[in-house]
């Protein structure tokens, strides 16, 4: 059983027929004997599977899948049958941990956390709430991010606070604003069960939600198989099962999406009845797109003209069409873009908010949707606008705060920012919790001297010593999934429980109750001079975040610990959102008021008031910019990074469970065949690849991957190399400090490099 | 001034912008965001210039020449003149496009009508910058 999921990451398949349900097939592995179940979900990936984590003796043993759950019918991965393990590893962080003299000692809970306060109290006074920046995860639990999303914004007042999300789904929601005005899924997993055309943009989804592409791969080996159009550079398994496969250079997504929006059009394939009494701004879209012939987009993407057309006919043909976007458009050049001419597509062809119909803007991380919904990811919480003063006002009279004291005079500050204002000294508090920066940011020489420059205060939580740690001032040793009770949110909108299986090791703690203490410690006060949070227990704080969700278009208003409790995952907004054609495009509704997609010019309530949408969607047009960093003669490829199967992120937990660490002990590069003779390397043979920023050496392999690109996946860091010095393993030592100028979401996906023989 | 001379000013509006964006990027090179559409811009800038330069040809005007600006290096300082050297080439398309429209110059006009939203948003973009780094350049 161990090993079977490592060499079929997917499991033993179970076709079935469109319309018919998923059947049930339920995975388990574990070390021993259970002598109970706990609920929970898994949180190695945004699927969000549904489990029962086994205990025995106060320890976790195994776990088995929720056959009764809608996400996935019983199925797990192989992180989420393995990576449990890492709970229990003798590598967790057990007491607080203070900088004295260089290096970092144990210390007491009062101590740490005295110290944090102290430097807190003085900056506060010094410099004021401008000083202090939040980064937070996409894996701790819901009731985390809403305990830091008012302890920054409503009682230190800070504008700077967001999530790693930025990393991973920051254009997955942006793309949902800019079309629909409000972040929110409009699909469901469901929806594979139903669709006959399934179109991949730069999601290798076996790879990253390998249960969702079970699904997927179920109905392909079934009767009625769906057609499946996979745009992607590198031969994925998806692009191996596809009707049609469309290799684009990297960074050209808009040219080749461009091209199919006027296949579309050119070919009648429009629903221009429902276009035009659901959508505006078909004209200057129609326009954009004229001069994307399939040849002039096949020059851009250097892929064959007769394919786009191949794939446009799919799409033209399709009666219940279902899109999925993730990394290869959102960590790619032009994100937003790119992510909103997926949207377009389904739009175009009147095919969303219907069973089989819809957009899957995938997320990355288990718990992402959360930091998003509740203001840790660049928005306020409960998808309220900055720009609409009585948003910000319902805020304040739920938090009984001075709506002054919620910083709204620009959007909240991203990520990239954040360590930008570091790096100049403006931001001089910097907390990171549960995210690990000094492997997964771009351009790593420049984030280590950022995070190491004494000037900068810097706290991290985590579970686990690891490279951001490292350069902490204070670690506080944090509870993980398993060991505390909280809620997170997938990618199609299903909320799952994960109740406490077992206590955390150590003096470990929540991240929400280290937020409370802190909040506590600095006596934030309402207007009224109560404490600014009153609530303690997890499901306290869950049904403060119902209340400030009510009205909301994220409405919790209605789902409790208790409904949650016993059957399967709870979907907030119904099956599938848009299902009578309207949008939350009204101005006084809507999460955002949008983006110029070129530039990022940011539209003020006149401007979106002038595009006239009000309950419809806005399709949204772009031309095709190259790449920023585009391949020269000393740099002739361009470096393409991304997951394994087995790891997440950068392999804190993955890497502390056997079968997965087996299965990918070491970095590697992946080079075509082409490329590979051409360099005079083989299978094996190790290669130094360089950037303009540093380098990787590390072993080839020859993949699928389309000539002209390099592909490294970007989850080794540098805390298991056995004491070998040298930053030269991480991926993220060569990419570009770069990011979508609409979504912020860096772009780890262009960057121009070479590769010699050591 | 007449026509001849708007073309020519609107011309050399350009080609001082251009300047202006590339400065800019050099200048604030540690703000990646600025320091990469700055250049982009730059490069448009050039290009509005080439579409015109037939046009000042044809009208022959010599034209005055347009300033650029005098960065402090204070990003904020840089981009509110930034926005302002803009907003100066985009009155002079504006105008331009009037003059083509009275003189029933259909060259020109086109033009005029296809690239001064270009130079709008280029406003706008500086605009957004500004909005964006105030709060932490003034209170911090």
């Amino acid at each position: 059983m161990a090993s079977e999921r490592i060499a079929d990451p997917w499991g033993p398949a179970t076709p079935y027929e469109a319309g018919t349900a998923w059947p049930v097939r339920v995975d388990a592995h574990s070390d021993g004997e259970p002598e109970r179940w706990v609920q929970s979900a898994c949180v190695l990936c945004s699927n969000g599977c549904a489990l029962d984590v086994g205990v025995a003796d106060g320890r976790i043993v195994g776990v088995r899948g929720r056959g009764v759950d809608r996400v996935n019918h019983g199925r797990l991965g192989p992180k989420g049958l393995y990576g449990w393990q890492a709970n229990n590893s003798p590598d967790r962080l057990t007491r607080p941990l203070v900088r004295r003299g260089g290096n970092l000692e144990e210390a007491g809970w009062g101590e740490a956390m005295d110290t944090v306060l102290e430097r807190a109290r003085s900056l506060l006074d010094e410099k004021g709430p401008s000083a202090f920046g939040f980064y937070t995860s996409g894996q701790l639990f819901l009731e985390d991010y809403y305990t830091l999303a008012v302890l920054a914004r409503g009682g230190i007042g800070t504008n700077h606070l967001d999530g790693n999300t930025r990393l991973c789904t920051a254009t997955s929601g942006q793309s949902l604003k800019e079309t629909f005005g409000c972040d929110g899924q409009p699909g469901t997993f469901a929806d594979v069960d139903h669709c006959d055309t399934l179109l991949h943009v730069g999601i290798n989804i076996a790879e990253t939600q390998t249960v969702s592409w079970a699904r997927m791969r179920d109905r392909l080996e079934g009767a009625g198989r769906p057609r499946l159009v996979v745009i992607d550079p590198r031969r994925t398994e998806a692009a191996r099962h596809a009707d049609v496969h469309l290799p684009i250079r990297n960074g050209t997504n808009v040219a080749v999406l461009n091209a199919l929006i006027r296949e579309l059009i050119e070919n009648g394939r429009v629903d221009q009845e429902w276009v035009d009494s659901h959508t505006v701004g078909f004209e200057a879209l129609a326009k954009t797109v004229k001069p994307y012939t399939p040849e002039h987009a096949a020059e851009i993407c250097r892929i064959d003209a007769g394919a786009i057309r191949a794939a446009a006919e799919l799409l033209g043909d399709a009666e219940r069409l279902l899109s999925f976007a993730l990394q290869g458009v959102y960590q790619s050049n032009q994100a937003t873009a790119a992510a909103c001419q997926v949207n377009n597509i389904n739009l175009l062809r009147g095919m969303i908010g219907r069973p089989g119909c819809g957009v899957l803007q995938m997320n990355g991380q288990p718990t992402a949707q959360n930091t998003r919904e509740t203001g840790c990811n660049g928005d306020l919480p409960a998808f309220r606008n900055w720009q609409n003063d009585q948003h910000v006002e319902q805020l304040a009279r739920l938090w009984n705060v001075d709506p002054l004291t919620i910083p709204h005079y620009g959007p909240p500050t991203h990520a990239m920012q954040i360590f930008r204002y570091a790096e100049q000294g403006s931001i001089s508090f910097l907390w990171i919790s549960g995210t690990n920066p000094a492997v997964s940011l771009p351009e790593l020489a420049r984030i280590r001297s950022v995070l190491a420059d004494e000037r900068l205060f810097v706290v991290v939580s985590d579970a686990f010593p690891n490279e951001t740690t490292e350069l902490a001032d204070v670690v506080f040793p944090t509870a993980i999934w398993g060991e505390k009770t909280g809620t997170f949110t997938n990618a199609d909108r299903t909320v799952h429980l994960s109740e406490q299986a077992v206590e955390p090791p150590g003096e470990a703690r929540a991240d929400r109750e280290i937020f409370l203490d802190f909040a506590d410690g600095l006596g934030l006060q309402d207007k009224d001079g109560a404490p600014l949070i009153k609530w303690r227990t997890p499901e306290e704080v869950f049904d403060a975040w119902r209340e400030c969700s009510r009205g909301r278009p994220c409405d919790y208003s209605e789902i409790s610990y208790e409904a949650l409790r016993g059957g399967s995952g709870i979907q907030w907004g119904g099956e599938r959102l848009y299902t009578d054609g309207r949008f939350p495009t009204e101005p006084d509704y809507c999460e955002d008021f949008g983006h110029e997609l070129t530039t990022g010019v940011t539209f003020t309530e006149v401007e979106f008031k002038a595009l006239g949408a009000a309950g419809r969607a806005m399709l949204k047009p772009a031309p095709y910019v190259p790449p920023t960093e585009e391949p020269t003669d000393e740099y002739p490829l361009i470096l393409n990074t991304g997951r394994t199967v087995y790891h997440f992120h950068t392999r804190t937990k993955t890497g502390r469970a056997r079968q997965l660490v087996d299965a990918a002990p070491d970095v590697w590069v992946e080079l075509s065949e082409a490329d590979a003779v051409r360099l005079g390397v083989g299978e094996g043979d190790v290669v130094r690849v360089e950037s303009a920023r540093g380098r990787v050496d590390a072993p080839v392999r020859l993949t699928g991957v389309r000539d002209g690109v390099v592909f490294i996946p970007f989850h080794y860091g540098y805390w298991d190399r056995g004491g070998r010095d040298g930053h030269d393993r991480a991926a993220n030592e060569l990419t570009i400090t770069l990011w979508d100028p609409v979504s912020k979401q860096p772009i780890y996906k262009t960057a121009a490099v070479r590769v010699e023989r050591v | 001034m007449k026509l001849d001379e708007a073309v020519a000013t609107l011309h050399a509006a350009e080609l001082a912008l251009a300047d202006d964006f590339r400065e800019l990027s050099a200048l604030h090179a540690a703000e990646h965001d600025v320091h990469h559409q700055a250049q982009r811009f730059a490069k448009q800038c050039d290009a509005h210039a080439e579409r015109l330069m037939p046009i000042v040809e044809r009208y022959g005007s010599s034209g005055g020449g347009v300033d650029g600006s005098a960065f402090s290096g204070e990003l904020l300082d840089d981009l509110r003149d930034l926005y302002v050297a803009a907003h100066e080439t985009l009155i002079m398309w504006i105008i331009a496009g009037q003059g083509a429209k009275a003189a029933r110059d259909e060259e020109l006009l086109q033009v005029t009508q296809e690239l001064q939203s270009e130079t709008d948003l280029q406003m706008k973009w500086a605009l957004t910058h500004i909005k964006l780094s105030a709060p932490q350049a003034l209170v911090s």
